[in-house]
C-alpha cells in the first residue's frame, strides 16, 4: 500500500460515469458492461467473470438478494424509459433560426430550442459570439424559455455552425424562418 | 445534499488570501493529505468558486472540482479526490447490502457499517490496518468504502460517533453528504 504512487488513476465508466466495479448498481449495466468490454478487456474479465458474480451474489442473503434483484430491474426500466424520452424529444424538437429585421437593412438572429439536445445555451451563446465576433446573449422569451440573440444576419453561418460542431443534432431538425416584423407596424397596431 | 440535478450558479474567482485560508483548512481537516497538497491545491495556481443550489459552494482548479462546503460546515472532498488520494482521508466500510441504498442517497445507517462485511476503526478483520485504530467522533467527515471494492462510494459526515454506533448498531450513522451519480458527480463545468 505504501509504495502506491500518487495521484492514482482512476477508470471512469463512458457510459454512466461510475468507476467501473459500481456499474452494476445503475440502471445502464448491460450497455456499461459493452463498454468495458470494448475499451478494457482486462478489466472487464475481471469484473465480469462467472466466479465474480457468483462472489457478489452469495455475499446476499436469499431475500435481500431477491429484493437487489427487483430493484436493479426498476431501476434498470427508469433508465430504459428516460433514454426513449430523451430520444423522442430530440427527434421531435427543432431548432428555430430566425432572422428578424431590426431597422431595414439590420438583423438580428435568434436561436431557439437548443437545450432539447443537452447544450448548454449559456456556452453555445459564447460560443456563437467568439465564432462570428458579434454581441450573443441570452434573451428570455415572452412565452417563457429561452433563446440566444445573436447581433447581425447569420441564420447561415449559425446553420452550419451547428450542423459542423454539434454533431448530436439531425440537420433536418433546423428550421431557418424568416421574421418580418416591422417595429413601426407593431407599434401603430398598439 | 445532491439527490437531484443540479445546476451550476456564478463562478468567481478566488482571492489569493482566501485561497491561502482554504489550504490550510483542508490540511486541518486532513492532514494526510500534507504531502500532495500542492498537486491538488498548487499554490499559484487561481481557484475558482462556484455556487451550488442550497448554499453549497464548489472550489474548482480549472473545471476540475475539488472540494465543497456547505455554508460554513466542514470542507468536504470531491469523490475524484478521493479516488485519486484514497490513503489520505479517514475511512469507513460498508457490506455490500447497502451498496444500492447509498447510491440511490439514502442517509448512512449503522447496520451498514458493523455487519461483518462493514469495517469501523479498529476492527478485528481489518489486519492492514486501512481502517484506523482511533475511534472517530461525530461530525468528522468521512470517506465511505464499500466491500469488494476498490474505489470510495461517498462522502460524508457522522452523525454518531463510531464508538456508539458500535454499541447500540442501530439508527443513522452517517449523513449523505456526496455519493457516485449524485448532482455533484454529474454536474459538468
Amino acid at each position: 500500500m505504501a509504495t502506491e504512487s500518487y495521484p492514482r488513476t482512476v477508470l471512469y465508466c463512458g457510459v454512466c460515469t461510475l468507476p467501473p466495479e459500481y456499474c452494476e448498481f445503475g440502471g445502464t449495466t448491460r450497455k456499461c458492461e459493452e463498454w468495458l468490454e470494448e475499451n478494457k478487456p482486462e478489466l472487464h474479465k475481471k469484473l465480469y467473470s462467472q466466479e465474480a458474480l457468483e462472489q457478489n451474489l452469495s455475499a446476499l442473503s436469499l431475500d435481500a438478494q431477491k429484493r437487489a434483484e427487483k430493484d436493479s430491474q426498476k431501476k434498470a426500466a427508469k433508465a430504459a424509459a428516460a433514454e426513449a424520452r430523451d430520444a423522442e424529444t430530440r427527434a421531435s424538437s427543432k431548432i428555430l433560426i430566425k432572422r428578424i429585421e431590426r431597422n431595414k437593412r439590420k438583423y438580428v438572429t435568434a436561436v431557439q430550442g437548443l437545450e432539447a439536445f443537452g447544450l448548454d445555451i449559456k456556452k453555445v451563446a459564447k460560443d456563437f459570439g467568439k465564432k462570428f465576433a458579434t454581441g450573443s446573449s441570452v434573451t428570455k422569451v415572452p412565452g417563457g424559455g429561452e433563446e440566444i440573440t445573436v447581433q447581425g444576419d447569420l441564420s447561415e453561418d449559425i446553420q452550419e455552425y451547428i450542423e459542423e460542431n454539434y454533431k448530436n443534432v439531425p440537420d433536418d431538425n433546423i428550421e431557418l424562418i424568416e421574421d418580418k416584423k416591422k417595429k413601426k407596424a407593431e407599434q401603430q397596431a398598439v | 445534499m445532491f439527490k437531484k440535478d443540479i445546476t451550476s450558479g456564478a463562478k468567481s474567482k478566488v482571492k489569493s488570501s482566501v485561497q491561502r485560508t482554504i489550504r490550510q483548512k483542508v490540511l486541518d481537516a486532513y492532514p494526510l493529505l500534507e504531502p500532495y497538497i500542492e498537486d491538488i491545491l498548487p499554490k499559484k495556481e487561481q481557484l475558482d468558486l462556484v455556487k451550488l443550489p442550497d448554499r453549497v459552494s464548489l472550489y474548482t482548479l480549472q473545471s476540475t472540482p475539488l472540494f465543497f462546503q456547505h455554508m460554513d460546515d466542514a470542507i468536504l472532498p470531491h469523490l475524484t479526490i478521493v479516488h485519486r488520494y484514497p490513503n489520505c482521508f479517514p475511512r469507513l466500510r460498508i457490506d455490500r447490502g447497502a451498496i444500492r441504498f447509498v447510491l440511490s442517497g439514502a442517509t448512512l445507517m449503522a447496520p451498514g457499517l458493523t455487519s461483518p462485511g462493514g469495517r469501523l476503526p479498529g476492527d478485528p478483520n481489518d489486519t492492514e490496518g486501512r481502517y484506523g485504530k482511533e475511534e472517530l467522533e461525530a461530525g468528522t467527515p468521512v470517506v465511505i468504502e464499500a466491500e469488494g471494492k476498490e474505489t470510495a462510494c461517498m462522502v460524508g459526515v457522522l452523525k454518531v460517533g463510531t464508538a456508539e454506533m458500535k454499541k447500540t448498531k442501530k439508527g443513522q450513522a452517517c449523513e449523505a453528504g456526496h455519493y457516485l451519480g449524485d448532482g455533484l458527480w454529474t454536474l459538468s463545468l
